[in-house]
């Protein structure tokens, strides 16, 4: 069983508190994704997880054994790193029999786990070739592999998909959360990418300069942002943020407004603006409106509102789905 | 290159190296050949005359001819034993993190700067010698017998001094091939629960295979040849104990005056140094290959 707890977990690196205390509880059989920008302590906060990194302070609970001091092996945690870290000089079969192998497993029950593993993922093929002679989706395929064989509690993914090109990476994300439908484990996984985020978790976790922001569902997060940086963070385009007058005239220090809660049209609404540019995307629009007195706003219109670079548009905020934040950036309810 | 005309004025640009390279290296290998056929003695200059291929039988019946022969793949083997075993161990504990690792590394490195009769003249005077070496006074202080290294082990210690001088070149090209090894590699390893040991025998030494390649290929080029450490410290001595080819070579035209036989020797070494070479990229050529 796979839960991972962590009680007031810091990493300070030098006098820099790269983590200053984090809690956090994810059970077992989640699918829970740390996102935030670079720099934001996400990958650290993984390699504390797998033991790769010592923590300066706190508690890291793996299965209601206390793992804190235990080595990166004996967690019982498999890792999927950015580069894949296959082994050059081994075939893809001994790569994803090494960790059974270090395990003193008999050579039977190696090859047995083996071929499971290749069957699940696909390379079957491509058992006894080399890695540099493999795609990159094969090889992230076989670090994956490499992952499962030994039946982890839980597996810790480290940006896997950033090496690949945007079409594999659609699929590799597709065949990510399809073995996690399969496996039911725990997995941890770590990006940038806010729609790997949403796409893929059960629970994210946005992180800014080491603490955590907000933990919640994708939708939970889409439609309850806490502050305005999970506000700005999730959601694509970014949520347009107003200060001044338009948002005092609705208590706030700050409203937001997503691209695709605004409505546009030629001749009538709230804020009259200039488009500055418009992205086609053939379903749909999204234009840059110099709107005046408020600045720029991104809206998001269907494919078939004809609007060119200078048109004048009239821009309405659906009221409803409007956030308002305070001064701090804190949301108010 | 695309096209005929680059072709050609490539051929045209790089002639000039390649006429240099003609008469640097075949004019005088040819000069050797045509003066192992002569008899050709500096004691009786003017009376050369063309005598066969006695100069090499007489060279290859030589009884130090078989002792050199011994010697040099001795020295060969051995110091490349000693420089890629205690390479790959000094290479493994210089790329720890520790304090005054730029100091520590340079003072690794500083063996290879000195040069060869200097080094072997530190060696035979300062460590070896029996009465007033280093060794000598450890052997004193323990109680025991000095022991005369150049005169009872004298093979012995022109490896180890040979070594000594090689060790740095081995321990930097490991060294900059350990550094290349991919850190994420390496906590793989570890997350697949390979301990030190593991981590070396299945991850670190195929990492360093091309690197050992390099260093057992080019040591091997320059250990063929050592001469003047034997020349500073046993002379080749006692009796044949340590002369290996070059220097028996040198022995039979600058202290035998027989530049015949000499040139016999040399091109007998040549013929020798291609047979070594031969087999050795057929045993490690296939590494450096992909």
């Amino acid at each position: 069983m796979g839960s991972i707890t962590l009680k007031n977990v810091s990493k300070v690196f030098g006098a820099h508190a790269v983590i200053p205390s984090i809690d956090l509880d994810i059970t077992d059989g989640e699918f829970v994704v740390f996102v935030g920008p670079s720099g934001c302590g996400k990958s650290t906060l993984l390699r504390l997880i797998a033991g790769l990194e010592d923590v300066s302070d706190g508690e890291i609970v793996i299965d209601g054994r206390n793992a804190t001091e235990l080595p990166p092996a004996k967690r019982g945690l498999s890792m999927v790193f950015q580069s894949y870290a296959l082994y050059p000089h081994m075939s893809v079969r001994s790569n994803i029999a090494f960790p059974l192998k270090m395990a003193g497993e008999d050579k039977a029950t190696i090859d047995k786990k083996v071929e499971d593993a290749a069957r699940v993922l696909n390379l079957t093929d491509y058992l006894d070739r080399k890695p540099r002679q493999l795609s990159g989706g094969q090889r992230q395929r076989v670090a994956i592999g490499r992952a499962i064989v030994r039946q982890p509690e839980a597996f810790l993914f480290d940006e896997p998909l950033s090496n690949l090109d945007a079409a594999l990476r659609v699929n590799m994300r597709l065949e990510i959360s399809q073995l996690h439908q399969q496996l039911k484990t725990t997995m941890v996984y770590v990006t940038h990418d806010q729609v790997e985020a949403m796409t893929m978790a059960d629970k994210i976790v946005v992180l800014n300069r080491g603490r955590i922001e907000q933990v919640g569902s994708p939708l939970d997060l889409y439609r309850r942002p806490d502050n305005l940086f999970v506000a700005g963070f999730i959601g694509s385009p970014k949520m347009n943020f107003v200060t001044g007058a338009p948002a005092a005239a609705h208590q706030a220090h700050t409203i937001g407004i997503r691209p695709e809660h605004i409505a546009l049209s030629k001749d009538q609404g709230t804020w009259r603006g200039t488009v500055g540019v418009a992205e086609h995307l053939g379903s749909d629009t999204f234009l840059h409106v110099n709107a005046d007195g408020i600045g720029t706003l991104t809206a998001r219109v269907g494919g078939d509102f004809a609007v060119t670079h200078g048109d004048q548009v009239y821009l309405t905020p659906d009221t409803e789905r409007l956030h308002r934040f305070d001064e701090k950036g804190m949301a108010i309810r | 290159m695309a096209t005929l005309h680059t072709r050609s004025a490539a051929r045209l640009m790089i002639a000039p190296s390649v006429l240099l390279l003609l008469a640097w290296m075949i004019v005088p290998l040819a000069m050797t050949i045509y003066f192992s056929l002569l008899r050709y003695n500096l004691l009786m200059p003017g009376m050369e005359e063309f005598a066969g291929l006695t100069n090499y039988t007489y060279f290859l019946t030589d009884p130090a001819f078989f002792q050199a022969i011994f010697n040099t793949l001795a020295i060969v083997l051995g110091v490349l034993f000693i420089t890629v075993v205690g390479g790959i161990g000094l290479a493994l504990l210089l790329d720890q993190p520790m304090f005054g690792q730029g100091i520590v590394r340079i003072l690794v490195i500083a063996p290879f700067l000195i040069m060869p009769t200097v080094a072997a003249l530190v060696w035979k005077n300062m460590f070896m010698n029996p009465v007033n070496g280093l060794f000598a006074w450890l052997a004193k202080l323990l109680g025991l017998q000095p022991f005369d290294f150049l005169a009872n082990a004298p093979l012995l210690s022109i490896i180890l001094i040979v070594a000594w001088q090689w060790l740095p070149f081995a321990t930097l090209i490991l060294l900059t091939a350990l550094q290349s090894l991919d850190e994420e590699q390496k906590e793989a390893a570890q997350m697949d629960g390979a301990g030190a040991v593991s981590r070396f025998i299945y991850l670190v030494l195929p990492h360093l295979s091309r690197a050992i390649t390099v260093v057992i290929l080019i040591q091997t080029i320059f250990l063929l040849s050592v001469f003047a450490e034997i020349l500073v410290t046993t002379n080749g001595g006692p009796g044949t104990q340590s002369t290996n080819l070059t220097f028996l070579v040198y022995a039979q035209a600058l202290l035998q005056f027989d530049v015949g036989g000499a040139s016999a020797g040399g091109i007998i070494a040549v013929i020798l140094a291609n047979i070594v070479a031969f087999f050795l990229m057929r045993m490690i050529g296939k590494t450096l290959e992909a």
